[in-house]
């Protein structure tokens, strides 16, 4: 019996089947997970009409993607579910890598001072997607939710896409001026569409399972991270072990490549795997499954009004957490650029998205790709040099540099430099970091004073002014006051930046003067990467 | 550049695997292929050594 329940959400007969007549709509989403709910929100938020279509009624089955990273929570806290998600998610900071019996080494993820997340939390998917759906089902003018509506072809006469839809009581049809696939690695639009989506498999295979434990598995009651390269009790493999909400933990053990899956499915297998590493304290089995991997993704991720984002247009191995946080991280770049479309701009700015974000997919890949080959070294003299390195590690800090059990998810540097000798401690491409600041006398975060729109910040004596830009020009300021040094610190004083709406830093200027602040409000216009500038 | 290299340095050296299996030798190299990496550091200086050591692959 799992720990969390699972309620399913209403299908409701689409009025279409009411004799209503065909909806067209300026955005369709195919799939609400976590992706597809997350792009209804930041839509909706713009004032764009979206209907999402799900095959399924339930959130997630088993707590899959549980990491969240910072820049992930601070588009979650733009989404509106991002204190949510920090008040139920496990923090935390102690992390222990074992190699064979032996601890190499243990770190402290000391928060730095002054942002309002951490590095990331640890929160089951499912938890994700039903804060999503409830945060959804405030737009209710706006986000046309539809569960057990199956979207079983599409057609793109190149200003529309032509959806068919199946429900239990019978198929529709549906117009969209864009679609978007948010659905999952198996994508059906994708295969409708023969997109090649290629890459690395990998043939190792990981068990992962979810444990319920009154005790904590650790020596003491904070949450921590232990990780094993050669784990005594789990002959010559990884094995991961860190604590999820409600005393869920999550154990990933790698099998090898020729472990026998279904036999490996079974509890039989199972409890004495997990035993080995919890010992003799009380545990229930939540959740688990064995599953192999690959790294792959599209050629392009928009193919003219169907575009592709999180896991439909690229997936990654678990290390690092990529999968989940890649996908926010497109739907953060997607939102304001189609929103900005459909009210009018020029469509090049979705192509912009196709270039940043499969710079960010194959980042990813080369992240977990890499991660993968540690974990699983591909020869003998590669498993020496592992090893060593984990033996050098418990002294030396450069080898504890090299070992690799998943790079954690960054938002990744767009290649947005417009010719610039600015100086400024922050750098074009590169996203905002959080400070504290105080606003009409009240203390709060950088992060909450960003709109979600364009904006300009301008740093001064005592703080900083930071502009909305609507149509190119400066709107109204919120006036911020640097009540604790950080704010000079981490953004300089007598320089201002434009800020996209995904928090990317576009343009930089030393020069504070009106002109030249309304000069840089006008290049708001264009602030995506285009392919001459990523190549 | 000279170098400081000598009969003594491959004497220390090779004393360094005297006794030691294939296998303890190997991972002894790879510490020290390790060591003196981190000690030259990343660079112009280290892509020209593996580029070289890669040259007389037989």
């Amino acid at each position: 019996m799992a720990n969390y329940q699972y309620q399913p959400f209403d299908y409701v007969k689409p009025p279409e089947l009411e004799g209503g007549e065909a909806s067209t709509v300026p955005v369709a989403i195919i799939g609400a997970g976590p992706i597809g709910l997350a792009a209804a929100i930041d839509l909706a938020q713009r004032g764009i009409k979206v209907i999402v279509l799900d095959d399924n009624n339930v959130v997630s089955i088993g707590s899959r993607a549980i990491c969240w990273a910072k820049h992930t929570l601070e588009i979650f806290d733009r989404l509106g579910i991002g204190e949510r998600m920090l008040d139920k998610g496990v923090t935390w900071k102690i992390g222990r890598l074992f190699h064979g019996e032996d601890e190499v080494y243990n770190f402290n993820l000391l928060p730095e001072d002054g942002h309002k997340y951490p590095a990331f939390i640890n929160l089951q998917q499912y938890y994700v997607e039903q804060y999503l759906a409830e945060r959804c089902a405030e737009f209710p003018d706006l986000i046309d939710l539809r569960w057990k509506n199956k979207v079983v072809d599409h057609q793109d006469d190149g200003d529309l896409v032509h959806l068919t839809v199946e429900t239990p009581d019978g198929a529709y049809a549906l117009a969209a001026e864009y679609v978007l696939a948010c659905d999952g690695a198996g994508s059906a639009t994708r295969q409708r569409m023969g997109l090649s989506f290629k890459g690395e498999t990998f043939e190792e295979q990981f068990l992962i399972a979810d444990v319920e434990m009154e005790q904590s598995p650790f020596e003491t009651d904070e949450p921590e991270r232990w990780f094993w390269f050669k784990p005594p009790f789990h002959n010559g493999q990884s094995a991961l072990l860190h604590k999820q909400p409600d005393n869920i933990y999550r154990i990933d053990l790698q099998l090898g490549p020729d472990a026998d899956t279904e036999h490996e499915k079974t509890e039989a297998a199972v409890m004495p795997r997990l035993k080995a590493i919890l010992g003799d304290k009380p545990f229930k089995l939540d959740w688990m499954s064995v599953y192999k991997f690959q790294c792959a993704k599209l050629k392009r991720m928009v193919h003219n009004r169907v575009i592709f984002v999180g896991d439909s247009a690229h997936v990654v191995s678990p290390f690092g957490a990529r999968g989940g946080n890649g996908g926010i991280h497109d739907v953060d770049n997607l939102g304001w650029k189609l929103a900005a479309v459909l009210g009018g701009a020029d469509q090049g700015l979705i192509e912009t998205y196709n270039t940043e974000r499969l710079l960010g997919a194959s980042e990813n890949v080369q992240n977990s790709s890499r991660a993968t080959r540690f974990m699983t070294p591909k020869s003998s003299m590669e498993m020496m040099f592992r090893d060593e390195v984990l033996k050098l590690a418990g002294k030396e800090d450069f080898a504890r540099k090299l070992i690799n059990s998943g790079r954690l998810s960054v938002p990744c540097a767009l290649p947005l430099d417009q010719e610039t000798d600015a100086k400024a401690p922050r750098k074009i491409g590169t996203v905002i970091v959080d400070s504290p600041v105080s606003k009409d006398g009240k203390a709060c975060q950088l992060i909450d004073c960003m709109t979600g729109n364009h904006q300009l910040l301008m740093l001064n004596q005592s703080g900083a002014d930071l502009y909305d830009i609507h149509d190119g020009q400066l709107d109204t300021a919120q006036r911020l006051k640097d009540s604790t040094n950080l704010l000079a610190k981490r953004y300089g004083v007598n320089c201002a930046y434009l800020i996209r709406p995904d928090r990317y830093i576009a343009a930089i200027t030393n020069d504070v003067s009106e002109e030249a602040l309304n000069h840089l409000a006008t290049l708001a216009r264009h602030t995506g990467a285009t392919n001459e500038r990523a190549a | 550049m000279t170098t400081l290299l000598n009969d003594d340095f491959y004497e220390r050296l090779m004393s360094l695997h005297d006794g030691l299996s294939d296998e303890q030798s190997a991972r002894l190299n790879a510490r020290l292929v390790l060591l003196m990496a981190n000690h030259i550091g990343a660079g112009e200086t280290m892509d020209g050594l593996l580029e070289k050591a890669q040259e007389d692959q037989t």
